[in-house]
């Protein structure tokens, strides 16, 4: 029969219809604004209406989601911050557009470089939000941020001040990678440690 | 291969490229014609998959580089032709192998490789008035800044600025002799209307049609991006049709060549921009082939799983489009956004970003699955997937509208797929059932049990229904591959930020959900790829887009295009 074909199509968007409120009823009124509802309705089981409502709700994003880096900084027990950056320069050095620019600081008495940066800059309006940065930092310290709505006017560009947040906000926003990372760099720790006691030991024999 | 006996069929001209790290022949340009005729006809090599070019700057000599493959299965065949770089003049290939139109007025315009008997050797990508060739190795983009990343001027003396500050666009843009910018007029597009050939018929009464020129885009809904089509109609019959792509070009291989290995990796994911998984896989194999790397079971495993899953939202959403190039307005697309809306879920969760997904490395993929992850691809593929892929059969594919606009339309025999070197769904829904996954396995796919989708009317219902097939093989593929996963490393080695690549030369190739898609690299042992090249499907498929419209009507050139399921990013790198 003609026509066959078009009235199956019709049955599944009428379907898809009724499951709409079908959905809502079974829900009463939990399916919007709620975390619950927002899980059922981005899982397998979900059924009917599909949009978030941004920015009312706002989806939660995942560990490893990642937008433009920031550096972080450890909140020392005297209350004075420790940049955890050397400025090594792997990451300017890995970036594929190459929006990292790092000066690094000298001793102003000797003259020799110091291990921070004196200046950090992230051009993120070319920042390609690759991760490769927060990858390739073997001090921790570059990391890739949750904050994705930092659209602006102009053009965007982060200097040391803005880059810098606190490591308790990594792990606030990363627990899972922040914990095995402090596993290793404690790991590490211990080898040096045990390492110069033993070079100590030895030092003390002779 | 013993088969391939060419230095006894062509005792001169034709020499095994022993250059370490290369494969294949060398063949004298004026024998080139000649080889590729017995070559397509004598050895079966019948589809030609790339054509590209290399500037050997130090040597003087620019290298086209042919790869041709047997539709029957099996390893390709790569073929050289050396010129000299000051007049590089190669016989073109386009009798013999039609794909090669589009690929040699690439190379023509991005290299500057001039083909003789090329029927149509315009510029490609640039427009017209562009002033040299920018792949040759001594052109120099605006904004340049050194030959290779890492920039010196990043650290440690990092003094912020933008390069369009210290190096202004006009400073290092090369006018042709005697140009001035002010009084320029532009030429027009003669050369493009020229090659579409003014026709004017006369019926039985002796009255006198004029065909008439239309384009179609570069703004216009159906193109999917920023994509021209002009054609030459008769009434509203397409006489002749010509793609002009190259809006959206960024120079993609330009940049590779700047960047380090690594440093690709994302960019490769902007490409194909739907299918960045895929693409990731490409580059990894062409880069493992040189580097020799094993991947470690797991990462295999996860490879694959990402890859089919970039598969069955690519061609959900391409169908979804394709729909909506029909006129059936974004109802079936949101049906198909929806699941892949839920498979970015996964890629978002696995490697942090839905579609810019940069997860392959060298020798692994970067992490492994998060807590989670496999339960939710589970669910998928083996419940809601094959359910959804039901429903939109059921809701799609008996639909009368639909199969009258698509039956029996844009049609392209199995000879002209592979003549016009169609690649994926496109040659497969023509009646040949190639896919790279079967006739040259490469990771693991030669463990997994799955049929080639084919479909033999190559008409676009074909086209649209292989996609279907191809959906329900790839949960094949996914059932098996999350049942069978093993725990495991999923890097081999240490992640590093520079590799090591020996010189020589590598060409890694993908069953992309949109076709073949090939990565051609030249090493020559230093931290950055000394030659990059992508063939793109999507750009190759376009080859066949014109003789297909022939005798078809306007609106169904939307629908042609709409079922060759094109990318403007891949197309126009």
């Amino acid at each position: 029969m003609y026509g066959k074909g078009l009235i199956k199509g019709l049955g599944v968007t009428l379907k898809r219809f009724v499951n709409t409120y079908l959905d809502d009823l079974k829900w009463a009124g939990k399916r919007y604004y709620t975390q619950e509802g927002l899980a059922h309705r981005s899982s397998k089981d979900a059924n009917g209406i599909f949009t978030v409502q941004y920015p009312e709700e706002k989806l939660p994003v995942p560990e490893e989601f990642r937008y433009v880096p920031f550096l972080v900084y450890d909140e020392l027990e005297d209350g004075t911050h420790h940049n955890r950056c050397t400025a090594c320069g792997i990451c300017s050095k890995v970036c594929p557009p190459q929006c990292i620019w790092i000066e690094r600081a000298t001793d102003p008495k000797t003259g020799r470089p110091k291990q921070e940066p004196a200046a950090f800059s992230i051009d993120l309006d070319i920042c390609m939000n690759c991760g490769l940065c927060a990858e390739y930092c073997p001090f921790d310290s570059i990391k890739m941020d949750h904050d994705y709505e930092i659209a602006g006017y102009g053009r965007t560009v982060h200097h040391l001040d803005e880059l810098l947040k606190p490591a308790s906000y990594y792990d606030e926003i990363r627990p899972l990678n922040s914990a095995r990372e402090a596993a290793i760099r404690k790991e590490k720790e211990e080898a040096k440690a045990a390492k110069a006691a033993a070079r100590a030991a030895r030092a003390a024999k002779k | 291969m013993s088969d391939l006996d060419f230095t006894t069929r062509f005792p001169t001209g034709v020499v095994a490229d022993e250059r370490k790290g290369y494969e294949g022949y060398i063949v004298d340009a004026d024998k080139l014609v000649e080889f590729a005729t017995a070559l397509r006809d004598e050895f079966g090599f019948d589809y030609l998959s790339s054509v590209t070019g290399v500037d050997y700057i130090n040597e003087g000599k620019l290298e086209v580089v042919y790869h041709a493959y047997k539709t029957t299965g099996g390893a390709g065949l790569v073929f050289k032709t050396q010129v000299d770089r000051e007049a590089a003049e190669v016989p073109s290939l386009y009798n013999i192998y039609p794909g090669a139109d589009f690929q040699e007025r690439e190379a023509w315009d991005l290299m500057g490789i001039k083909f003789t008997g090329h029927p149509d050797l315009r510029r490609i990508l640039l427009w017209e008035g562009f002033e040299g060739h920018p792949l040759r190795k001594d052109w120099k983009e605006p904004y340049f800044e050194e030959d290779v990343k890492p920039f010196k001027s990043r650290w440690p003396e990092g003094d912020f600025h933008r390069a369009e500050d210290k190096n202004p666009y006009g400073a290092n843009v090369q006018y042709p002799d005697k140009f001035d910018p002010e009084k320029w007029q532009p030429e027009g597009e003669d050369a493009l209307y020229g090659s579409l050939a003014k026709y004017q018929t006369t019926d039985e009464s002796g009255l006198v049609t004029d065909h008439i020129t239309v384009n179609l885009g570069p703004q216009h809904p159906s193109t999917h991006g920023v994509f021209r089509i002009a054609a030459k109609l008769n009434g509203e019959t397409i006489v002749n049709l010509k793609p002009v792509m190259g809006y959206l070009h960024r120079n993609h291989e330009k940049i590779g060549e700047r960047n380090t290995y690594l440093q690709n990796m994302p960019f490769t994911d902007r490409l194909d921009y739907l299918s960045s998984m895929s693409n990731n896989f490409g580059y990894a194999l062409a880069v493992e082939k040189l580097l020799k790397v094993e991947v470690p079971e797991r990462a295999e495993y996860l490879r694959v799983i990402m890859a089919e899953l970039t598969r069955i939202q690519n061609h959900l959403f391409a169908i979804g489009m394709f729909l909506n190039d029909l006129g059936a307005f974004f109802t079936p697309s949101l049906y198909a956004i929806e699941e892949r809306e839920l498979i970015l879920d996964i890629f978002e969760m696995v490697s942090g970003s839905r579609m810019m997904c940069n997860y392959f490395r060298f020798g692994g993929v970067v992490r492994d699955l998060p807590e989670g992850a496999l339960e939710k691809i589970k669910g998928l593929v083996l419940d809601r997937l094959p359910r959804k892929v039901d429903e939109m059969d059921r809701f799609l594919s008996e639909n009368e509208i639909l199969r009258s606009r698509t039956v029996g339309q844009g049609y392209l025999s199995a000879e002209d797929a592979i003549k016009y070197s169609a690649a994926g769904p496109m040659l497969r829904a023509s009646g040949i059932p190639y896919d790279i996954r079967r006739a040259d396995p490469y990771s693991i796919y030669d463990r997994f049990d799955f049929d080639v989708a084919v479909r033999y009317n190559g008409d676009i219902y074909d086209r649209y229904y292989i996609r279907l097939d191809e959906v329900r093989q790839s949960l094949r593929i996914l059932e098996q591959a999350i049942k069978d996963i093993p725990e495991g490393e999923i890097l081999s080695g240490k992640p590093q930020y520079t590799v090591r690549v020996p010189a020589g030369e590598s060409y890694g190739r993908v069953e992309g959900p949109k076709g073949e898609l090939g990565f051609y690299i030249v090493s020559d042992g230093k931290a950055n790829p000394y030659r990059y090249h992508v063939r793109a499907p999507s750009f190759i498929n376009l080859t066949a887009f014109g003789p297909m419209c022939v005798g078809l009507k306007v609106a169904d050139v939307v629908a042609v295009l709409g079922s060759i399921d094109i990318v403007l990013g891949e197309t126009d790198r």
